[in-house]
């Protein structure tokens, strides 16, 4: 019953093959992998420890600070041309970031001073800041946040109101909360996060969305809206600014975020037009 | 307080403020405790207060609670429902010499049994602290916890895995795949389990209904669960669903469990709804309970406990609800609380041993994400170590990678691996399953069968065209 034209079925001796493997094309879940005894196959073996790799090495590649700032120097109006202010959490090293998830929230004292010195016209607020963070996958961030960025300019350049955004931050060991102190020293009404998420076993590179109204240092988790696995192969750059344009337009114009203010739009009962449904009862 | 705990090393005197801290610093170390703070200064320190707690008497955590009484409802469980007469036979021992009864040979499965309700989550805390692996694994083996529902998990000899088919959108298609995969590499006796992609009750519903049917259509020795809310599950019961168990995530102090937006009489109203329904066939153990170190400090509910500690506390909560499964989830939480593959091995080994002293269902999720200091060997290493301290249940997942949760825990194929290697069953009226409708050839030799068992052939048979078609 095995298909001989299946490509992505193993042609290892020795190894038992699963008929149902062609039942992928329905699911990422490694279902159908078959066995050599009762063991993984040599070929499935290897490919889960690349995907272990690759994730691995996402959360412990480092930022490339430099590089990251050169691009994101030119995202266009309004995003505020120019390089942008590079910071770092009290979290020196990765291995202490993992483990005190209290000390990436929050800027150590020469990021503070470099923040203080940002040139600007005290006292007018700006309408939102931008913040890039490495989060758990500097990966993510190095890819898709300068892209990102762009997309969700040019969005936010349509819009009716005008955005007065400040000037670009790229945060080295830093948790979501960072945002909260570094919107708060900036003097934002509203701060978003762009941080690296914790890396799937199939997803090394997603980015998240953090949007947070009257950032402040202390703001609770409740108090943000979240848009989650933002990537090339899952919900698409431009798609997620898309999004996140609407989110900022009814953050500032009800002047609050988090669980009041969620994307009602969203069905809540997932419909699955189309597709075979339960082939084991149906 | 003037040290009423204290120890001189030299010319060193280490003082304790509290049995709390004691606790703590005699606490295996951990990253989440060096979180909260909590933690042994240093490894002599460590040493020094296990030292301290290895002569207190069991009777202080009778005496002295760790958590206010008038401030937690967990601790008035705990104290209220105490059995003196049950304590009776260790009611003299200090914490050390507790190590040395439970590992003598008076401490019989029977004896282990009968002292249940006379211990207390933090007696038993205690002990483990100044406990080896080995000696988790040697006092858990002896301590036999059985519950059923449609068939029977626990008992000696066995292991029976959780088949967890989640999916990123509850699409059934993928969960049926991902069940058919489980079904036929012989997972899924402990329960067919699924998380939820979102959180609303008419979307779990639907998910009762598609298991119940595959359940019923193939006549599965097996219960289902869809692990949402409690309140939504009794939601659901309301409207008719077919639950057969009731899940909640559950924390060993009040202030967690608020956190997770319920109460103890929330789930003693679910649980009688589900009793109510009379779905079990072979015994009526009606709840599923997910428990994890960590998640009273995340909560920030852990009131200067250590987090092995609160952990404890939870099968307190647990057991009077008389679960049929309750499952650590030991590396999910990350590795600001479990930091590496030691740690992770460490703190499953302790909750299982811990469970089971208590007369908890101990199961594990043996598991990690990503950003731990852990692979697949340091879970094969804790799989192992469970099957031979005898853990109920594990989970089952098509090649470790849960592409909903995005963590990895063990495979069909790791269930497999344990049973052959240590010589482990399913439970029984699953095994007689998997023989009769011919999924397995040889289920003393755990070998499942070359060729699609008959019964599931014609489905497969059409979605394979669909698939080609499509």
């Amino acid at each position: 019953m095995a298909d001989e034209t299946d490509p992505a079925e193993t042609t290892e001796t020795a190894v038992v093959r699963n008929p149902w493997r062609r039942l992928r094309s329905f699911t990422d879940a490694r279902i159908g992998l078959g066995r050599a005894g009762i063991s993984l196959p040599t070929s499935r073996l290897l490919e889960f420890q690349l995907a272990h790799a690759q994730a691995r090495d996402a959360v412990h590649w480092p930022l490339d600070v430099p590089a990251l700032c050169e691009q994101l120097a030119n995202c266009g109006e309004p995003v505020p041309a120019g390089e942008p202010i590079a910071l770092h959490t009290r979290a020196e090293h990765r291995t202490m970031y993992l483990q005190r998830p209290d000390l990436g929230r929050r800027l150590d004292e020469a990021s503070v001073e470099r923040l203080s010195q940002t040139g600007d016209d005290h006292g007018a607020a700006f309408d939102l800041a931008l913040v890039v963070v490495d989060g758990l996958s500097a990966r993510a961030v190095q890819e898709h946040a300068a892209p990102f960025i762009s997309a969700l300019a040019e969005a936010l350049a349509e819009d009716d109101a005008t955005w007065r955004i400040a000037p670009l931050t790229v945060v080295e060991q830093g948790r979501v909360a960072i945002g909260d102190e570094i919107g708060e020293r900036l003097n934002a009404r509203a701060v978003v996060v762009l941080v690296g998420e914790r890396p799937g076993l199939s997803s090394p590179d997603s980015l998240g969305l953090y949007l947070t109204w009257a950032p402040r240092v202390g703001v609770t988790d409740a108090d943000r809206n979240c848009i989650s696995n933002v990537r090339p192969a899952g919900l698409a750059l431009t798609e997620a600014a898309r999004r996140l344009r609407y989110l900022l337009r009814e953050a500032r114009e009800r002047e609050l975020s988090g669980v009041a203010l969620k994307d009602r739009s969203e069905d809540d009962v997932i419909e699955h037009a189309g597709e075979p449904g339960n082939f084991l009862t149906d | 307080m003037t040290s009423r705990y204290r120890h001189t090393l030299g010319t060193t005197t280490y003082h304790f403020d509290s049995l709390a801290e004691v606790m703590a610093k005699a606490s295996p170390a951990r990253s989440g405790d060096r979180l909260a703070g909590v933690i042994a200064e240093s490894a002599e320190e460590r040493v020094v207060a296990q030292m301290v707690l290895a002569e207190l008497p069991l009777k202080v955590f009778l005496e002295e609670a760790l958590v206010p009484y008038e401030d937690d409802e967990i601790t008035r469980l705990i104290l209220d429902e105490h059995d003196p007469a049950a304590f009776e036979p260790v009611s003299h021992l200090t914490v050390g010499d507790f190590r040395n009864w439970l590992l003598g040979d008076e401490a019989t499965s029977d004896a282990l049994a009968r002292l249940r309700p006379g211990l207390t989550p933090e007696m038993v805390a205690a002990v483990s602290k100044i406990m080896r692996n080995q000696d988790l694994i040697l006092v858990a083996k002896k301590c036999h916890v059985v519950t059923a529902f449609r068939n029977t998990i626990g008992q000696p000899g066995h292991l029976s895995t959780r088949l967890q088919p989640n999916h990123p959108t509850d699409d059934a298609t993928g969960i049926a795949a991902s069940i058919l995969d489980g079904l036929l590499y012989g997972n899924g006796d402990a329960v067919i389990g699924i998380n939820p992609a979102t959180d609303n009750v008419s979307q779990s519903v639907k998910l009762m209904r598609m298991l119940d049917e595959v359940i019923r259509k193939y006549e599965i020795p097996t219960q289902s669960c869809v692990l949402t809310h409690v309140t939504n599950t009794l939601e659901a019961i309301e409207s008719g669903a077919p639950v057969d168990l009731v899940f909640q995530s559950i924390g060993g102090t009040e202030a967690t469990n608020r956190s997770f937006g319920f109460g103890l009489s929330d789930l003693a109203e679910a649980r009688d709804a589900a009793l109510g329904l009379k779905r079990g066939t072979v015994g009526d153990n009606v709840m599923y309970f997910e428990t994890g170190q960590g998640s009273s400090l995340s909560a920030d509910a852990h009131h200067g406990l250590d987090q092995q500690t609160c952990e404890a506390r939870a099968y307190a909560v647990a057991r009077k609800f008389e679960p049929l499964l309750v499952n650590t989830v030991v590396g999910f939480i990350g590795p600001e609380y479990l930091f590496d593959g030691k740690e992770i091995i460490r703190a499953g080994l302790e909750d299982h041993c811990c469970g089971k002293l208590l007369g908890v269902p101990m199961g594990c999720d043996v598991c990690y994400t990503n950003h731990a200091e852990a692979d697949q060997n340091d879970m094969d290493n804790l799989l192992t170590l469970l099957g031979v301290a005898g853990c109920n249940f594990v989970m089952g997942i098509p090649g470790s990678d849960d592409i909903m949760l995005n963590y990895q825990t063990t495979s069909f194929h790791d269930a497999l691996y344990a049973r052959r290697a240590l010589g482990l069953r399913p439970a029984p009226e699953f095994e007689r399953w998997l023989d009769h409708m011919g999924v397995f050839e040889d289920v003393t030799a755990m070998r499942p069968s070359r060729e699609v068992p008959a019964a599931f052939a014609p489905s497969l048979d059409r979605i394979s065209t669909e698939a080609r078609d499509g």
